[in-house]
């Protein structure tokens, strides 16, 4: 199913953060078992938050509903955790993705179990936002994780790359029963994110009125005929930008945000590689065991007879990150590598 | 064992004649269970693995008794005590042990998972440490809401050297959580001794490194336990922040079923054995009560495991095809088919 891309001159265009501010902010507002939890999330004179998303609910909301924490990324794994369990619906905040693997036991054998276990009797609701991606800060500041997690059953994963769907997905998150990672992209939260993606604009329409946007569903960035390209983040912007240079030689890419990793909406990727014959995966996470393989696999599973040429996956090269950034980005998937990748599937 | 312990007579907690023998059959209750379900499984009557907690009974009973129904604990591999001493249906937990749609986890928990939340009891934690943690959001969870409930964490002296505990102990001071952590100390993790894993011999003395106060109890005896777990409980409910009960305790049977416990000699064995709190709680009864009292809760017992297991052996096994739903609230796109 294709979701209608929102409207591009609407007259009121929001950075993520705002977007995901607002959200947040309605879901407190809205129920007030909604709580902020993490590491420098209200501090007065503080950060609002690692990346500023938070700047202002403190003031709103008071301490008892944005709570700082020790950097303890366990205990507020599991505060939020069982908070969730006690029918809490917590956004627990670890600054960064990297920092999850502090608290895998927390997340993988406790969130993601707990309903499992108790026979559908009880449940986790809570959305720990994961900030990821590359921006010269090195091996233990930038990476895209999120591929542990599509491997975890009980878990749920969204990727956001745009203001409007990051306020819809986020509100859906919220008051969806299961626990949610929700992985943003470093450079696409605000101004800073327009200059290193390359001058675009990053904002997005987001309509005064409220609205949500369900977890599972992707989103057809681009229509296209010749090439199905399913890409996130930072990756999804260059895959776009490399899709408008192919367009001048006749190549037209249907360029595809998954927004939900897990679960995947394989409806329309599979209803977009029927009609191309053809698909490139697109991410910053490594390539080995990354969410592309898996999606590859499905494809081939499910689509093979449709496929003209060998799938193509562009990914973040197996090695740390390093923080030089001529090194940096010859590791992580440029425009040129993803057009490179594009126009060999489309050789075949 | 510190000789400080102090030993209340029987009528020292204030307690009734019949609230006592009511421990003594939820100890004995504990005791029996174990030791029926330990031969079904060897019988193979029972799948998995085991682990037994037979001498940590008065800890579990103790503990679970000054809590409320709406109070919550969390639990660990060895949670066939807790469970039952929470309220857990004695029937259900052998369903479940038996893999059975009647158990309280319609066998998807077994053993390590016992649970029920219609009693306050999170599917037991079988990750050494993992409730240290998960406990702090109930405790968080009760004072945002502002209710007066309590949340006990029960955990072993293994967890006591786990990052887990340094995180939620320390995260519950700082927000003066309504948490007991309650640590049964039984001496070994597994196999290895304590004493070769932490320099400092008391669990409770690392209370005062996080401004909570921490309290040594002779966990081998119920009525003991019953105190010190009402004081710290009551502390907790009051809002003056978590406490840290370390109950000196011993485990009389091996880890899990292939443990012939070679790392412990028959001597230190023996001399905890001397302490059995079901039979010294039951000669403290026998002072005010009739041996025909005392052999009648004993059939009583005996005859509610044997009801159990009956139970667990007649019901229906799940069906098969539930394995593969319930990993999720609510699922969009491709359902797990078999």
């Amino acid at each position: 199913m294709t979701v209608a891309a929102p409207p591009v001159n609407g007259e009121r265009r929001l950075t993520i953060a705002e977007a995901l501010r607002e959200a947040i902010a309605e879901e407190m507002r809205h129920d007030e078992k909604v709580f902020l939890i993490g590491e420098d999330v209200g501090v007065p004179g503080g950060f609002g938050g690692a990346f500023g998303v938070y700047l202002g609910l403190t003031e709103e909301f008071g301490h008892d509903r944005i709570i700082d924490t020790p950097i303890s990324e366990k205990a507020i794994a599991g505060a939020a955790i069982g908070a969730a369990l006690m029918g809490m619906r917590p956004i627990p905040d670890l600054q960064y993705a990297d920092f999850l693997f502090e608290c895998m036991d927390e997340l993988v054998n406790q969130a993601a179990k707990m309903r499992y276990m108790s026979n559908g009797k009880l449940s986790v609701p809570m959305v720990l936002r994961c900030p990821v991606g590359t921006a010269n800060r090195g091996a233990q500041h930038g990476q895209c994780p999120e591929s542990y997690f599509v491997h975890v059953p009980g878990l749920k994963v969204v990727c956001v790359s745009d203001a409007y769907h990051a306020k819809g997905l986020l509100k859906s998150a919220v008051r969806d029963d299961d626990p949610v990672l929700f992985f943003e992209h470093k450079l696409l939260y605000g101004s800073k994110g327009r200059e290193q993606a390359g001058g675009m604009d990053l904002t997005a329409h987001v309509p005064e009125e409220e609205y949500f946007f369900p977890i599972g569903k992707a989103v057809v960035k681009r229509e296209g005929t010749s090439v199905t390209v399913v890409a996130t983040h930072m990756s999804l912007y260059r895959s776009l930008a490399a899709a408008e240079e192919l367009a001048r030689d006749g190549i037209e890419c249907e360029v595809i945000d998954p927004l939900t990793l897990l679960p995947l909406d394989e409806e329309t990727i599979f209803a977009s590689v029927r009609k191309t014959g053809r698909l490139v995966i697109a991410h910053e996470d490594t390539l080995t065991g990354g969410w592309g393989a898996e999606l590859a696999a499905r494809v081939a599973e499910e689509c093979l007879y449709s496929l003209q040429a060998p799938i193509r996956r562009v990914a973040s090269h197996d090695v740390p990150l390093p923080v030089a950034p001529i090194m940096e980005q010859t590791v992580v998937p440029s425009q040129a590598r993803i057009k490179a990748a594009i126009q060999r599937c489309c050789e075949g | 064992m510190r000789s400080s312990v102090v030993r209340p007579e029987l009528g020292s907690a204030g307690l009734d004649a019949a609230h006592v023998l009511d421990l003594y059959r939820r100890m004995l209750t504990i005791r029996r269970f174990e030791e029926r379900v330990y031969l079904l499984y060897l019988q193979g009557e029972i799948p998995g693995t085991l682990h037994q907690s037979q001498g940590q009974e008065a800890v579990a009973v103790g503990v679970c008794d000054v809590l409320r129904r709406t109070d919550w604990i969390t639990s660990t591999h060895r949670p066939h005590g807790h469970a039952l001493a929470k309220g857990v249906d004695l029937r259900a937990a052998m369903a479940e042990l038996f893999g059975k749609a009647t158990g309280c986890c319609g066998g998807k928990g077994g053993s390590m998972h016992l649970g029920d939340r219609s009693v306050g009891m999170l599917p037991a934690i079988a990750i050494v440490g993992g409730g240290n943690t998960v406990v702090t959001g109930l405790g968080l969870a009760f004072k945002l809401m502002r209710t007066d409930q309590v949340a006990v964490c029960f955990f072993g002296d293994g967890a006591s050297n786990e990052g887990a505990f340094h995180e939620g102990l320390n995260f519950a001071a700082v927000q003066h959580l309504p948490i007991v952590f309650a640590c049964e100390n039984n001496l070994y993790g597994a196999s290895t001794p304590f004493h070769q894993t932490s320099l400092v011999p008391d669990v409770a003395a690392r209370a005062a490194v996080y401004g909570v106060r921490g309290e040594i109890v002779d966990g081998m005896d119920v009525l003991t336990v019953r105190e010190a777990a009402g004081r710290a409980v009551a502390e907790a409910r009051a809002g003056a922040g978590p406490v840290l009960l370390e109950c000196k305790t011993y485990r009389f049977a091996g880890h899990s079923r292939g443990d012939v416990r070679g790392y412990r000699s028959r001597e230190e064995e023996a001399e905890w054995k001397d302490r059995d709190p079901i039979v010294r709680l039951r000669e403290r009864l026998a002072v005010s009560l009739s041996e025909t009292v005392l052999d009648d809760a004993d059939t009583q017992v005996e005859a509610a495991i044997e009801d159990a297991i009956e139970f667990a052996r007649q019901s229906p096994l799940p069906r098969a095809e539930d394995a593969l739903t319930g990993a999720y609230a609510t699922v969009i796109g491709r359902e797990a088919t078999p």
